[in-house]
């Protein structure tokens, strides 16, 4: 078998998250919204998952999926529709119940999100939004206790005199402060999984740095499994052990991160690799955009939904990359050659794609 | 916190004077320019001309008009006397000025309505905000519902329907067809349950009217909060539902309810002018009609005044509160 893992099949799971066959869906005026349409991933403990993509490919629309996020709250119509697996340690949430899919959010899965200060209450002092994320999962815990727990926290995220800033408001915080304060009030419980959507974009560079080497210290010390959502590949390269790519709703190519920077093998990586900055190399010519504009979701083009915009759809023999999904398939085949963990969805012949990739691409990059 | 009440504080005695100033030049010192005669305003054209005489001579009409400013403003704090060759009045202080068509300080008239408007309004935004609020909340919530096409169809109907429609209806209905409720308004003091059965009428008449404009307010706020990342932020900590509307989005909903309230609830202070007339309520909002009708000058002054401030406390206490509500305010 050289295909992704079978979808709902519900065996046990293997890996301490695994998502299997995700689908999210929103119905809408226009037509149905497919923003993740059939994606799969597992990620263990103690180990660093990045996805990458650009704005609409499904990667937020992803981590709220796995949060719980789209069916809490949503009042009146317009629902998501959902449907998959996901497993979080042993357990299904997909099915189970929602008042313990939300006793473990916050506790065993939290996120960190995109804008501090819009994510952050502005009428709620810091240390009562993190008391507060504390408490309501140890209601035996009395305020003295939470606020110790607080303060504790933003020392470890490096607030300068948290004993006295606890009691600040969100506004008297500067951007990257209230970051640090985001990732207290997402730590605070220990939470197994950390989910970060696009921690450091809303920051300026030099504070980007700071953020990531803090989430990079802390998952070490506290060995949660962490999925860094982002469109920047210098985060990824910073953080992920793997790199998942996302392109409208779907995953396009996964591996270990290495392997996805040195031997990447779609044409939509070599996009995203040929439009980033690099300042470890000379670099004389333009960044190369990857052209056109990302598919509307509600109208995925046919076949592959990347083929409007691929410099090689008539590679492929007989026009298949309009007419056929290209499925994941393991770079290497089953040998030993590709360490079996590096999974590409792409019509063209894999030699081809490694001929294209070295001789055509990366010599530009 | 302090400094910031106290700047407000200034603030609003800055406004009173402005108030005071403007009302002052819109009796006294415009009428004068343009020829018109304060004091045959004052009394009014059938009195005989000895009378107005006199009265422009009390009214030191004849004075320059920073002198007769300074009688004016000095008269609220300290009191007056009026007085010609055929005698002397006195008004004392707060003096808002003398009726002489129904020879009475209006001060004391004013304060004996404020109860009646004060228990109109008070009762009628208890029932409004409750109503109002707890209707969008649920219609946000819902939205897209029979529940909320509901509402929001009762609600439009609440605004679009003039009050001098509903009260006359609810009227004819309730106290007249059916007898539920009871007649003349009694104080509280005296009897409250006449008191009660006096007003409810009222109350709930004018409170439809604000409590559609409410829920129409309140749910296309709640409908944006509930759109704000911190609230996602509430839901990703684990809370449950009912803290994350009746606490986080709640807080936010509730500021421009706030600001709208603080200007109802003055403009309101000053007479619910319809609302009153129409269920014979003796408030200032009737006194003021009479007075406009009997173009007793000295009484529509005072009204204007009661109502200006009314506002302008209104203002104060909602700005106190947004500081309470709103850490940000208190720092800028």
């Amino acid at each position: 078998m050289t295909t992704a893992p079978a979808p709902g099949t519900g065996d046990a799971p293997t890996a301490f998250l695994d998502v299997r066959d995700l689908r999210i869906h929103f119905p809408t005026d226009d037509g149905l919204v497919k923003s993740v349409d059939g994606l799969s991933f597992q990620l263990e403990k103690g180990r660093t998952l990045g996805i990458v993509g650009e704005s609409g490919s499904g990667k937020s629309v992803t981590s709220l999926g796995i949060m719980g996020l789209h069916t809490v709250g949503q009042y009146g119509r317009g629902r998501a529709r959902i449907s998959g697996e996901i497993w979080l340690d042993g357990k299904e949430l997909m099915g189970a119940d929602p008042d313990e899919v939300r006793r473990l959010r916050g506790r065993e899965m939290a996120m960190i999100f995109q804008d501090p200060l819009s994510a952050m209450h502005p009428y709620f002092t810091i240390g009562h939004q993190i008391t507060e994320a504390y408490r309501v999962h140890h209601p035996d815990a009395d305020k003295k206790t939470a606020r110790k727990r607080a303060v504790e926290l933003l020392d470890r995220v490096g607030i300068p005199q948290p004993d006295r800033r606890v009691d600040d408001y969100p506004h008297q915080f500067s951007g990257g402060m209230r970051q640090r304060a985001m990732i207290a009030m997402a730590l605070v419980n220990n939470p197994e999984l950390l989910i970060a959507d696009e921690p450091t974009t809303a920051l300026d560079v030099t504070v980007q740095a700071q953020i990531l080497d803090l989430i990079r210290d802390l998952q070490k010390e506290f060995g949660s499994a962490v999925i860094v959502i982002t469109h920047d590949l210098g985060v990824v390269a910073e953080l992920a052990d793997d790199i998942l790519v996302m392109y409208g709703g779907r995953c396009v190519e996964r591996g270990p991160a290495e392997k996805v920077f040195s031997e990447p093998r779609h044409p939509y990586t070599w996009g995203l690799l040929g439009s980033m900055p690099r300042i470890d190399r000379e670099q004389t010519d333009r960044l190369i955009p990857v052209k056109g504009s990302p598919p509307s979701l509600i109208n995925i083009p046919s076949g592959c939904a990347f083929n409007p915009r691929c410099p090689y759809a008539d590679v492929p023999a007989g026009g298949i990359t309009r007419t056929e999904r290209p499925e994941l398939r393991l770079v290497g085949g089953d040998g030993a050659a590709g360490g079996g963990r590096h999974w590409s969805a792409c019509h063209m012949a894999e030699e081809e794609r490694a001929r294209i990739w070295t001789e055509e691409i990366a010599p530009k990059l | 916190m302090f400094a910031y009440i106290v700047r407000r504080l200034f603030a609003v005695i800055v406004m009173l004077l402005v108030v005071i100033l403007v009302t002052f030049g819109i009796f006294f010192a415009i009428p004068k320019f343009t020829g018109a005669d304060p004091a045959l305003m004052y009394i009014g054209k059938q009195a005989d001309p000895a009378a107005i005489e006199g009265i422009r001579e009390k009214l030191g009409l004849g004075k320059p008009i920073l002198e007769q400013f300074w009688n004016f403003v000095s008269g609220i704090f300290a009191g007056r006397d009026y007085s010609s060759a055929n005698g002397s009045v006195h008004c004392p202080a707060p003096c808002f000025g003398y009726s002489f068509k129904h020879e009475n300080p209006v001060w004391p008239e004013l304060t004996s309505r404020l109860p009646v408007t004060l228990s109109l309004a008070g009762g009628a935004c208890v029932l409004w905000v409750t109503g109002g609020v707890l209707t969008g909340v649920v219609s946000a919530l819902k939205r897209g519902t029979v529940w909320d096409r509901t509402a929001m169809t009762v609600a439009l109907g609440g605004v679009s329907l003039p009050i001098y429609f509903t009260a006359l209806l609810s009227l004819a209905v309730f106290k007249y067809k059916l007898g539920w409720v009871g007649g003349e308004y009694t104080s509280f003091a005296d009897a409250p349950g006449s008191w009660f059965g006096g007003l409810i009428l009222p109350w709930v008449t004018l409170a439809f009217l604000y409590a559609a404009m409410y829920a129409r307010l309140t749910r296309a706020t709640m409908l944006e909060v509930l759109g704000e990342d911190y609230i996602r932020t509430a839901r990703a900590k684990g809370l449950a539902e009912p803290v994350v509307i009746g606490k986080h989005a709640m807080r936010s909903t509730m500021t421009p309810i706030l600001t709208v309230l603080g200007m109802d609830l003055g403009a309101l202070v000053g007479g619910a002018i319809l609302t009153e007339t129409a269920f014979s309520l003796p408030g200032l909002g009737q006194a003021a009609v009479a007075a406009i009708n009997e173009r007793d000058l000295p009484m529509i002054l005072g009204v204007t005044l009661i109502t200006a401030s009314a506002v302008v406390f209104a203002n104060l206490v909602v700005d106190l509160l947004y500081a309470v509500i709103d850490p940000r305010v208190r720092l800028s």
